[in-house]
This record gives C-alpha cells, sequence and structure tokens, in this order.
C-alpha cells in the first residue's frame, strides 16, 4: 500500500518588539532569571494587562506578508491551563477573532512553486521557562519569568505539505518572511523561532485525511525533518501491519531519535476559551492596514524573480543573494554605484558567503559599505591591482571596513605595470632556471606556468599576470 | 456631636481651619475602633503606625501653610480586595492572608495624592464573592443597626464602619451590587460609578467585566468628593475610559425639576417586601412634588438578570482566580506530592466555600461543549438587557427602584441557600450587566428598625445627575442622618 504523507506546521516566533506586550518590562535574551519581570507578568492580584501597540503592529505585518484577510475586529481571549511556568494560568491568546486568516505563502522545491495556505496568524503571550536542578533527587523546580509576556505570534498553516522538501522550505521561507519584515529575529537557538508538526498519513488519491498525530519538542529545523521520517515510518508500519493510528500528540525525542506518546486525544486540554475583558477588542481599520503595508518591503521570492529577470542572474545565485535581506540590499546598493550586476553577485554570494563561513563571522555586523566594494572592482578594472590580490584586499574589508585604497596603499598592492622593471625580473628567473627553459623549448607548455608563477612569487603577486605572461613569452620565444 | 460623626466635608473645613487637628481625629477613630469594632469586627486590618505618621505630616503642612490634597487629613477605610502598598490585601481569604502587595491601586494612589489617610482594610466576602459578608474567612461583620443583621455585602465592613462612625470615608467594590447593596443595609451612601469611570487597577478582580469601585459615605456630597478623587482614565486599565470627569460638587443642588423619572413595572412584582415597598412609593411622592415626572417603563428581560449575571461573573472569577495556585507568592499547602497536589490541596485548603463553588460553576459554563450554551448565551442576553435600558433611557433621566427586595436579613438566615442569596441582588446585577452608573440612597426605615435603601440609576457617565437626583432627596429628608444605636458604645 503507498501512503501520502499530510503536514501542518505550527509556528511560534517571539516578535522582536523592545518590551513585553502587556506590560513594560525588557524582552532582552540571556539575562540573569526573574530580573525582568513586574507585578503585570508576574499575574499578581489585582493588576491588569495594556497591549503592546507595536507588537501588534509586527503581528499585523507578518499577517499581510503572509497574504491573510485582516478582519476589521479581533480581539484576545484567555486560554487557560494550570502549568507553573504560566502566571496566571492563562494565557492571553486569539481564539475566537484572530488577527490574521485564510492567507498563503509560496514556496518553492526544485524550482516549481506549491502555495501553502495560512488558517491563521494570531498574537499571544510568552510563557516563562522552568529550570529543573541537576541533582538528582531534588524536590523543587525554578521557574524564570523574564521570557513570561514576550509576545509571540503564532503562525498556523493547513495540512498542505506533501513531503519533508514542502516541509523544510515551508520552514525556511517563512523564516526569511519574518527576517525581511524583521518582525522576529528568528534565532531558533535562543527559541525565538519554534515549529510543532502535525502529520497523517493516508492511502494515495484518497480526500479523507488520516488521524493526525502532533509532534512537539522539536528544537530545530532538522529535528522537524527528522522527527516526521521517523513519525512517516512509524505510521507506514502501524498501518502496515493493519494497526489504526490514534489521534494523539507526541514528544520528540532528540537525543534517541524517536517520539513517544505525550497525551491522547481523550486527554486533550480543554482550553475554556473566552474573551479577555481586561482588554477593549482592536478594531483595525483600513488606513491601518495601508500604514502597514507601507512598511512590508519586497519579500524573498518577488526579490529572486526580478533579479533573475532585471540582472539575467541564475536562479542559484539570486537564492544566495536573498537568503539574507542584508545580502540582497548590498548587491542592489553596489548595483546603483557601479551597473555590474553579475560581477557584484560573484563577489556577494561567492566570496563573501566564503569568508563569512570561514571565519563565523555574523552577517548582520559585516563593515563593509557598498561604495568600497564598488571601488574594489573599479580598482580591478582599472588594472590598479589584480584580481588575485583583490581578493585578498576583501578578506582584510570584510574584516576592518577599511577602505579598499587604503588596504592597497598600506599593504603596498599595487599592480606593478612597469614593463622595465617586471623584464628585468624576467630575466632574473630564465637566468636560475635553465631546466625550465630546455622543458619549453621541448614543448612542455606547462613550463611557461611555473615561469610565470615564480615571476608573481619573486613580485609577491603584484605584477601585472597579463604582462608577465606576455613579456615572458616574447622572451623565451 | 462626636468628632467622628462628622462628614468629609465638614470636618475638612475644620481641619483647614486649624479648629481640629488631623492627628486628633485619627486617633479619636483608632481609639474608637479599638473600643468597639470588636463587636461590629469591620475591619481586617488597622494601619495605626502609618496612620498617625500621615496625620502628623499632614497637621505639619497645614502648620506651614502649605497646600493640601482636597482629602487632607481625612481618614478612609478600604476594602481588602483594594491594593495598598505595604498594607495586607486579603480578599478576606486565607489565600491571599500573608499577601502584602508591592504597589497601590490607581484609587489609593489618588486619594493618598489627595492627603486622605489611609485607616485601615474592611471585611468583605472573601474575593467579593457574596451579598451578607459572611463568607470572609476571617470574621463576620454585623449590621450596627442591628447586631443580629448581617451589614450586606460583599463590602459589609465599608458600609459597616461608615454607619457605627469607625471611618468618615469607605471604598468597596461593587460586581453585582456589592456597594450599593449594604450600603442600604448598613444606611449610608453607596455609588456604583459606570464601568470604566474609575480605574480597576489594584482592584483585585472577580467578574472583571463587571467589577467597579465605588464610594460608601454618610452622604450624597461626601459621594461626590470621593468620586471626584478617585474618577479618571488610568494609562493602566485600558477598560477605564478618556471621559472628562466634571466637578460633582459644582450645581449639585440643582434639583430635579422637569426630570423624568422611570419606574420599571418589572421591580414592584409581588416578592417586593412590604416596607421596602412603602418607603419607595413615599419616596417618589416626594419627587414628585419636586417637580419631576414618574414614568412607568418596562425592562423585558429583567427575569433572567440574575441567571445571566452568575454565569458571567462566575466563568471570568473561575479564571481570574486561576492564579492563586501557591507558585508566586500567597498561601501553599505544606508537604505536596508533586504539581498538582500541590495545586490541588493549596486551592482545596486556601479557598473557602462559596468561592469553590463559584470557581466550578464558571468553569464548567466555560468547558468544551458547554460554552455556546452558557457563557455564549448569557453574553447575548447581557445584550439584550443593555438594549432594554438604552430604549428605557431614551424617555427618562434616570430609573429608580428599590436597592434590595427586603431591608435585611439575619445571619446564618440565607447562608445554607445560596440561590436564596444569590436573589438578594436582583435590582443591582443589572447595573453591572449593562456598566450604568447606580446610587443608593437611605429612604426609611423598616419595621425593624433597619434602613431602607432607594437605588437611582443613570446613563453611562451620567454620575453627576445621579448625585443631583440623590442630594435633592436628601436635602429635604433626614434618613442619613439617623445614626444606629450602638448598645455597646462607649460614648
Amino acid at each position: 500500500m503507498e501512503y501520502e504523507v499530510v503536514v501542518g506546521l505550527e509556528t511560534h516566533a517571539e516578535l522582536a518588539t523592545v518590551t513585553k506586550l502587556f506590560c513594560g518590562c525588557s524582552t532582552k535574551f540571556g539575562i540573569e532569571p526573574n530580573t525582568q519581570v513586574c507585578p503585570v507578568c508576574l499575574g499578581m492580584p489585582g493588576v491588569l494587562p495594556v497591549m503592546n501597540k507595536k507588537a501588534f503592529d509586527y503581528a499585523l505585518k507578518a499577517a499581510i506578508a503572509l497574504n491573510c484577510k485582516i478582519d476589521e475586529f479581533t480581539n484576545f481571549d484567555r486560554k487557560s491551563y494550570y502549568y507553573p511556568d504560566l502566571p496566571k494560568n492563562y494565557q492571553i491568546s486569539q481564539n475566537y477573532y484572530n488577527l490574521g486568516a485564510d492567507g498563503y505563502m509560496d514556496i518553492h522545491v526544485n524550482g516549481l512553486v506549491s502555495r501553502i495556505r495560512i488558517h491563521n496568524v494570531h498574537l499571544e503571550e510568552e510563557a516563562g521557562k522552568l529550570i529543573h536542578p541537576e541533582e538528582v533527587g531534588a524536590d523543587y523546580s525554578l521557574v524564570d519569568f523574564n521570557r513570561a509576556g514576550v509576545p509571540l505570534l503564532e503562525i498556523v498553516s493547513y495540512p498542505d505539505m506533501r513531503n519533508v522538501d514542502e516541509v523544510e522550505s515551508y520552514m525556511q521561507t517563512l523564516k526569511k518572511i519574518l527576517l525581511y519584515t524583521e518582525v522576529s529575529d528568528c534565532k531558533m537557538q535562543e527559541g525565538s523561532l519554534r515549529f510543532e508538526a502535525s502529520i497523517s498519513l493516508r492511502k494515495k488519491g484518497s480526500e479523507k485525511l488520516g488521524n493526525r498525530v502532533e509532534i512537539k519538542n522539536l528544537n530545530s529545523m532538522k529535528s522537524v525533518l527528522r522527527a516526521l521520517e521517523y513519525e512517516t515510518k512509524r505510521q507506514t508500519d502501524s498501518l502496515g501491519r493493519g494497526e489504526t493510528i490514534d489521534r494523539e500528540t507526541r514528544l520528540w525525542d532528540e537525543v534517541n531519535e524517536k517520539s513517544a506518546r505525550m497525551r491522547s486525544k481523550e486527554e486533550a486540554q480543554d482550553y475554556r476559551y473566552f474573551p479577555e475583558p481586561d482588554l477593549l477588542p482592536v478594531l483595525v481599520d483600513r488606513k491601518w492596514i495601508a500604514e502597514i503595508k507601507e512598511t512590508i518591503p519586497e519579500l524573498p521570492l518577488a526579490k529572486k524573480q526580478r533579479f533573475m529577470e532585471v540582472f539575467k542572474l541564475s536562479d542559484y545565485d539570486t537564492s544566495l543573494l536573498v537568503e539574507e535581506k542584508v545580502l540582497a540590499d548590498l548587491f542592489e546598493d553596489c548595483i546603483k554605484i557601479l551597473d555590474r550586476p553579475k560581477v557584484f553577485c560573484n563577489w556577494i554570494a561567492n566570496d563573501l558567503l566564503r569568508e563569512v563561513n570561514e571565519k563565523k563571522l555574523d552577517i548582520h555586523q559585516l563593515p563593509v559599505r557598498p561604495k568600497q566594494l564598488a571601488a574594489l572592482v573599479e580598482m580591478i578594472e582599472k588594472g590598479t591591482i589584480s584580481s588575485t590580490i583583490a581578493k585578498e584586499v576583501f578578506s582584510e574589508m570584510i574584516l576592518t571596513g577599511n577602505d579598499p585604497q587604503v588596504i592597497v596603499e598600506e599593504k603596498k598592492l599595487t599592480q606593478i605595470n612597469d614593463e622595465g622593471f617586471i623584464g628585468a625580473v624576467i630575466a632574473k628567473i630564465i637566468s636560475s632556471n635553465p631546466s625550465a627553459i630546455e622543458d619549453y623549448k621541448k614543448g612542455k607548455k606547462n613550463a611557461l606556468v611555473f615561469l610565470v608563477g615564480q615571476v608573481m612569487k619573486e613580485t609577491k603577486g603584484k605584477a601585472n599576470p597579463k604582462m608577465v605572461n606576455e613579456l615572458l613569452q616574447k622572451k623565451i620565444d | 456631636m462626636r468628632l467622628s460623626e462628622y462628614t468629609a466635608l465638614q470636618i475638612k473645613k475644620k481641619i483647614i481651619s486649624r479648629e481640629i487637628r488631623p492627628i486628633d481625629l485619627v486617633e479619636h477613630f483608632i481609639k474608637r475602633i479599638k473600643d468597639i469594632d470588636h463587636d461590629i469586627q469591620a475591619y481586617l486590618t488597622i494601619n495605626e503606625e502609618e496612620t498617625i505618621k500621615k496625620a502628623a505630616q499632614i497637621q505639619k503642612k497645614i502648620e506651614n501653610g502649605e497646600n493640601v490634597g482636597i482629602l487632607a487629613g481625612i481618614p478612609i477605610g478600604i476594602k481588602d480586595n483594594i491594593c495598598t502598598k505595604g498594607l495586607h490585601t486579603t480578599c478576606a481569604s486565607k489565600i491571599l492572608e500573608n499577601f502584602i502587595p508591592p504597589y497601590d491601586a490607581f484609587v489609593v494612589k489618588r486619594l493618598k495624592e489627595e492627603d486622605a489617610i489611609i485607616l485601615g482594610k474592611t471585611n468583605l466576602d472573601e474575593f467579593a464573592m457574596g451579598s451578607s459578608t459572611e463568607n470572609s474567612s476571617f470574621k463576620i461583620t454585623r449590621n450596627p443597626w442591628n447586631s443580629d443583621y448581617v451589614p450586606g455585602g460583599s463590602s459589609g465592613g465599608s458600609a459597616a464602619a461608615i454607619a457605627a462612625d469607625l471611618s468618615i470615608l469607605a471604598l468597596g467594590s461593587d460586581t453585582g451590587g456589592s456597594v450599593r447593596q449594604p450600603a442600604a443595609f448598613c444606611g449610608v451612601v453607596g455609588v456604583k460609578p459606570t464601568y470604566g469611570r474609575v480605574s480597576r487597577f489594584g482592584l483585585i478582580a472577580f467578574g472583571s467585566s463587571l467589577d467597579q469601585i465605588g464610594t460608601l459615605t454618610r452622604d450624597v456630597k461626601d459621594a461626590a468628593i470621593l468620586l471626584q478623587v478617585i474618577a479618571g482614565h488610568d494609562l493602566r486599565d485600558s477598560t477605564s475610559m478618556q471621559v472628562p470627569v466634571p466637578d460633582y460638587l459644582n450645581e449639585i443642588d440643582s434639583g430635579v425639576h422637569g426630570l423624568r423619572i422611570g419606574i420599571p413595572k418589572e421591580y414592584f412584582d409581588a416578592g417586593l417586601n412590604e416596607d421596602v415597598h412603602n418607603a419607595l412609593k413615599n419616596a417618589l411622592r416626594m419627587y414628585e412634588q419636586f417637580g419631576a415626572k414618574v414614568v412607568e417603563i418596562s425592562l423585558p428581560h429583567t427575569e433572567f438578570a440574575v441567571a445571566v449575571y452568575y454565569i458571567v461573573a462566575n466563568a471570568e472569577a473561575s479564571s481570574n482566580l486561576a492564579r492563586y495556585d501557591g507558585v508566586r507568592y500567597g498561601y501553599r499547602t505544606s508537604k505536596p506530592n508533586g504539581i498538582i497536589d500541590m495545586y490541588c490541596h493549596t486551592r482545596s485548603e486556601g479557598f473557602g466555600n462559596e468561592v469553590k463553588r463559584r470557581i466550578m460553576l464558571g468553569n464548567y459554563a466555560l468547558s468544551s461543549g458547554y460554552y455556546d450554551a452558557y457563557y455564549l448565551k448569557a453574553s447575548k442576553v447581557r445584550n439584550l438587557i443593555k438594549n432594554d435600558f438604552d430604549v428605557a433611557f431614551q424617555n427618562v433621566d434616570c430609573i429608580i427602584c428599590p436597592t434590595s427586595p427586603v431591608p435585611g436579613f439575619k445571619i446564618g438566615e440565607r447562608a445554607k441557600n445560596p440561590l436564596e442569596m444569590y436573589l438578594s441582588d436582583i435590582y443591582t446585577i443589572p447595573a453591572n450587566l449593562t456598566g450604568i452608573p447606580g446610587i443608593s440612597v437611605p429612604c426609611g426605615f423598616s419595621k425593624e428598625g433597619l434602613p431602607i435603601g432607594m437605588q437611582i440609576l443613570g446613563k453611562h457617565f451620567e454620575e453627576k445627575k445621579l448625585l443631583q437626583i440623590a442630594y435633592a432627596f436628601e436635602r429635604e429628608t433626614d434618613f442619613h442622618m439617623k445614626k444606629p444605636v450602638l448598645k455597646w458604645s462607649t460614648d
């Protein structure tokens, strides 16, 4: 029997606001426990939430970027459950009126575009964090409420994905959109971007969805994909044995790479949602939507297509360029100074990314400016430096942010175009390498390459390679 | 006249003219509380040390000729579900027995800014859930007019404190009548402002969409001056409204000539106590003599108000009280066996029966599969009730009715029957469901000598008009000036 995999994803992204959703506490990450708290985010008696407008703006921005319908009326609801990291034992969330609904996001898989529908986008507050002591037999746990009340965006997709490639592309594309719109820093290692997957199997060709299994505790995109692969196999095997799949929630065990039942459908929580009486409904008018729309930049997929069309760049190159908005912006800023799309694309997509990876640099903290990169390219074109030297200059630029002219000057890297000087070096090299000359004359063309290399070495790479080639050939022919 | 019998306006003049020193005034009250409150049981906490310190400060200011606030040196009792920085705030619940808030409620901050003196914290039904103050975990407050009777509730401590001259001013909270009904039972003036008129910040929530802080005072003018201080927009309460606060005392004596008073026919049915009915009839006759026109109106959805209220209030309460879990503050059970056990025992031991009953009812009404039938349906009927009032107010300036169907009841009389207790709020609940303001003023006495309250309801944010209408009656009557004879009284 052949099965089709059906996957939907729930995504949580912490919004990049400076303060929390319902109080003025800082959202900064990695601060000493319980130092960014106040009576409101600790759920003390008698305190009230006040909505952070910026957080709502960000959520709205993401919802619009995901093509959601924005209802004029939205409201917050209380979602009740008891857990020590949830100060009020209810979470202020949205249930009856979501901020955005019925959107979609296009994803690229193997050069094809698929449209994944978004069920809803809504805003809620983050919980705190439990810290379990490492000592054996401890009879307590600690709670850090620094995170409690941080604005959280939940994005719920329809079960529109059919394989792990689509899931991976969905996660990557969504992350890129959230980064492009600057609503979240999407740092998965800090928990500011998290995924939960639900997966079901059905017979190929069948319309009816199978029983859905939700998987939690997925700490990285990789674990999402691994968990889905594991779950696909588990369910396939199960169905193969004639068993049925229970609707349940499972926890992914990262270390042992398997999932285990957390709770069955019968044990599912009743969240007792009802409208939050402490907050007024939010009325989103057209003007507000228009203002937010203004702030949404060109999104990655559109940008990629434009780069391909306008600059005639390849699918692969443009994918690299739009991977990070800063790169795409750098590219476009360079083009504005000097119209060499292909040249800049190579510098950014190849050299820059290689440097970043090798030296483990933060792509958002690079000091290099567009006009410096443009100046570097001009220096090559004018013959001031060779392209080999240019790479050396570039790797320095990217670390220090110094102008290429200054680097060339300081390191005396200017190309030597003086025929007399190069001729003298050539003469020296010829006289000290008689065997190479012999070889060349016998027809071994490689010997010429060796001699050019020796000249370049002697001039510390600064000699104009083209000139060296020509002069050397003239000399020994 | 005893020092403790003055109204705030009277005492204010004497303080400013240096006829009375704030320190003497508060010492008088503290002595009086010590002498007689063991019989009334109005207070849970006496703020003695701070009170004397603050009175001395104000006295110094006055002596130095400095500006002082409009409530300078005037003692006030605060219901113990309103947060006071550094002072126990227990909600009369074991679960918050040792809770000392690190912040002041908005209203407390305002009172302090105007130099009022927080005398102490008054008793209430646990978490304001009740109509008799019998549900307090700590003590039963007695009605100063007859110690066998309840003072009403849930702001019974505040109402009894005013009636027994244990404070000049008091604050209460009103979720379904908790200011107006005890005001009626104790023969004092109680105001429940419009929902959104007074910030709820620092009021420990019971039913968030219904709760409103209100005033308990000797007379209408004191209500006006106290409301003046606590009303206004607060950035920390999203449901407080940005509506300008008028000068409530100004033009308070403009009378009722030409006003139209609505009498809901549904409110005067056979269930109404005869003494209450007669007192109301008398009051309405007086209003007609003052030049008002009394017209019959209909509020057809009245019969559903109590049912709707107990679904909405309990649903909200079940969620508001979820935070008392023993994790961060308040009572925690000893030696729990795991987190679930800790939750269960903490809450079982920390909450009283009425609170538990309401939490269970509220959770039930919100449960999956029941939400539509209970909470959602109740919300819809709530809108119908609102609509009843909107329609009625197109024709009348205010609505007058009894505050309570009975003049009072004995301690223990209704405690065993929650439903009967719930029905004592039948006339006060609609104002909370609709958010409109209401005031209860003394309008007579029953055969047993218990005070009777008249309730005046107005349009949203028309507290000023309500106070004018109430004052028109008060200035022609002396019900509010009658004092209970405290047989245990030492003076």
